[in-house]
């Protein structure tokens, strides 16, 4: 459905985005995700023809977006950064341009806007000016635009900013809704985010691909083992030694006291693999005579995952230098 | 087409929506208001003149009056329609906007055809609203019709290639002052770069009266229609508006 291939962009000597491949399968919903400045406005722009790659190739539904570029553009829905609206224009007056403009007949158009009004929930602003809206609302008007003809490839760029945290919901879950019918590029840098709407995940830093494939895979294949977290009554000294004794725990640290329990304090521990080890860590804890409170596996957030491979990159970039 | 229309549309709408459209035609209007005043009062004086003394001069309502009044509308245009064309590709630019138009499945070609025609269209509205003066005059003296109507259509002319020049310097910047004064000053001088002609050697004198604005649209007022004048506007607003076309794809492969 949408595929990109070595894609590659530079402004004069700076490279934006450095031989980037993805493909992305119908009806998958991929977060993009990188952090400010990693490329990802640029990749979207490339894909909704603004600009041509500097070389590379990138295909939506087949059709390359700079051979056959009017057949590509047809494909896609895309809400750029920012929302550029037309603020004179009343929302349905807006709408119904952008039909005309996506080459809908008169009566589709109004039909159309009709519809993604009622989608995106802006039905009862239909005759307010663009400008006199909150930006809550303008990034309604800018999603319904994208949805407008029923594209089937969506390509939102930062979709949530400027929603307030019920409105995001309501967002997210629209667009979670269209998981199967349509192929979705959502960019963020909310990882949360995306941990909530997509099924895949690309990451990028400087231009360059961190990391892609669905997001379980990106969790479990985080380098190094797991940790634990044991909220532990007792002694902290005695606690820790006891705990770095455990075989599996590769280090353990006391992360402070509960607010709840007195003398009770929470640990984190590295391990080499999870089951056994937090086996072990209970049974050490509880033959020794210390109270056991609380004993749970921390999965790697994909704020850890994510952090992992764009600090890492960056390192290594350093000593390269 | 549609997206022509679409476009064309809402260009419309950018300009009657907002004060734009009015305030140019009414400052247009007052202006040519006050010259076909000026004009009327003056030609009634030399009627009075010559009636009396019928050897004086030879009086003709098109070229002692009608000509001048149109000569002025079209400076008044030249004015006018750089401050009109300033928006149409440049504030597009700066808001972002042309981002979102550029993503839909519409060619280049549409975009600056339907802005073309759009702006063209105001100008048009403002030479026609001259025709309140037109009628007026009817009442008062028997018309040349035809001759009328060929100055009508130079001024439409010219008028059209002002706005294809405004929206070439309007796709170059995305500043709007900027794409304004890059629109009056060669228009001024294309203009004018016909009076230099009687100073200098005569083959070039000849080339600036070929390039001048001015120079070809003279005959238009008096009811004169020259097959190489048409060309030349026809040919300026097809350059200009190719220009505009390529400068738009150019932004594309640079931005």
């Amino acid at each position: 459905m949408i595929e990109v291939r070595e894609l590659t962009k530079r402004f004069g000597a700076t490279v934006a985005v450095d031989r980037l491949s993805f493909s992305l399968d119908q009806g998958e919903i991929l977060g993009f995700l990188g952090p400010n400045g990693a490329g990802k406005t640029t990749t979207m722009r490339i894909l909704t023809g603004f600009f041509p790659p500097s070389s590379g190739q990138a295909l939506i539904n087949g059709h390359d977006v700079v051979e056959e570029p009017k057949d590509a553009r047809r494909a896609v829905g895309y809400m750029p950064e920012n929302v550029p609206l037309y603020s004179e224009m009343r929302v349905e007056e807006y709408l119904n341009f952008v039909g005309g403009a996506k080459g809908l007949d008169r009566r589709r158009s109004k039909q159309e806007a009709g519809r993604v009004m009622e989608e995106v929930g802006i039905a009862k602003r239909a005759h307010q000016l663009i400008k006199q809206l909150s930006k809550g609302y303008r990034q309604r008007v800018g999603l319904a635009q994208a949805l407008l003809g029923d594209p089937p490839v969506l390509i939102l760029d930062e979709p949530t900013i400027g929603f307030d945290p019920g409105q995001i919901v309501e967002i997210r879950s629209l667009i979670k809704g269209f998981a199967g019918t349509k192929t979705v590029i959502l960019s963020s840098h909310i990882l949360p985010e995306v941990a909530a709407t997509c099924s895949q995940v690309v990451i990028i830093n400087q231009g360059h691909l961190m990391a892609e494939g669905p997001i379980e895979l990106l969790r479990a294949g985080r380098q190094g083992g797991a940790s634990l977290k044991v909220l532990l009554q007792g002694p902290q000294e005695a606690l820790t030694r006891l705990l770095q004794d455990v075989p599996g725990v590769d280090s353990v640290a006391c992360t402070g006291a509960s607010p709840h329990l007195e003398g009770a304090c929470y640990f984190t521990l590295e391990t080499e693999a999870h089951g056994q080890v937090a086996a072990r860590v209970a049974q050490a804890v509880v033959a020794a005579g210390h109270g056991l409170m609380e004993l749970s596996p921390v999965s790697a957030s994909l704020e850890e995952v994510f952090m992992q491979l764009t600090t890492e990159e960056h390192a290594s970039g350093e000593e390269a230098a | 087409m549609r997206a022509f229309l679409a476009i064309y549309r809402r260009e419309m709408a950018a300009y009657f929506h907002s004060p734009v459209a009015y305030v140019v035609l009414v400052a247009f209007l007052l202006l040519t208001g006050y010259f076909f005043y000026a004009g009327v009062s003056f030609y009634t004086l030399a009627s009075l003149q010559v009636m009396q003394n019928p050897m004086m001069m030879e009086l003709n309502l098109q070229t002692h009056l009608l000509a001048g009044l149109l000569g002025n509308v079209s400076m008044i245009l030249l004015f006018a329609a750089p401050l009109l064309t300033m928006r149409l590709l440049a504030e597009e630019r700066k808001s972002g906007t042309l981002e979102l138009l550029l993503s839909y499945p519409l060619s280049d070609i549409s975009v600056v055809m339907g802005k073309f025609f759009a702006a063209w269209s105001v100008l048009g509205l403002m030479v026609a609203a001259t025709w309140v003066q037109i009628v007026l005059l009817a009442f008062m003296t028997p018309m040349p019709w035809l001759p009328l109507a060929v100055s009508y259509g130079g001024l439409l002319l010219m008028a059209g290639a002002f706005v294809a020049f405004g929206l070439w310097t309007s796709s170059l910047t995305e500043n709007q002052i900027v794409a304004a004064f890059a629109g009056f000053l060669p228009l001024i001088i294309l203009w004018a770069v016909g009076w230099a002609a009687p100073l200098v050697k005569p083959a070039l004198g000849e080339l600036l009266k070929g390039l001048s604005l001015g120079t070809h649209f003279q005959g238009f007022p008096k009811g004169l229609v020259d097959t190489a004048d048409l060309v030349y506007f026809v040919l300026f607003i097809g350059l200009f508006l190719f220009l505009s076309i390529r400068t738009l794809e150019a932004k594309r492969w640079k931005a």
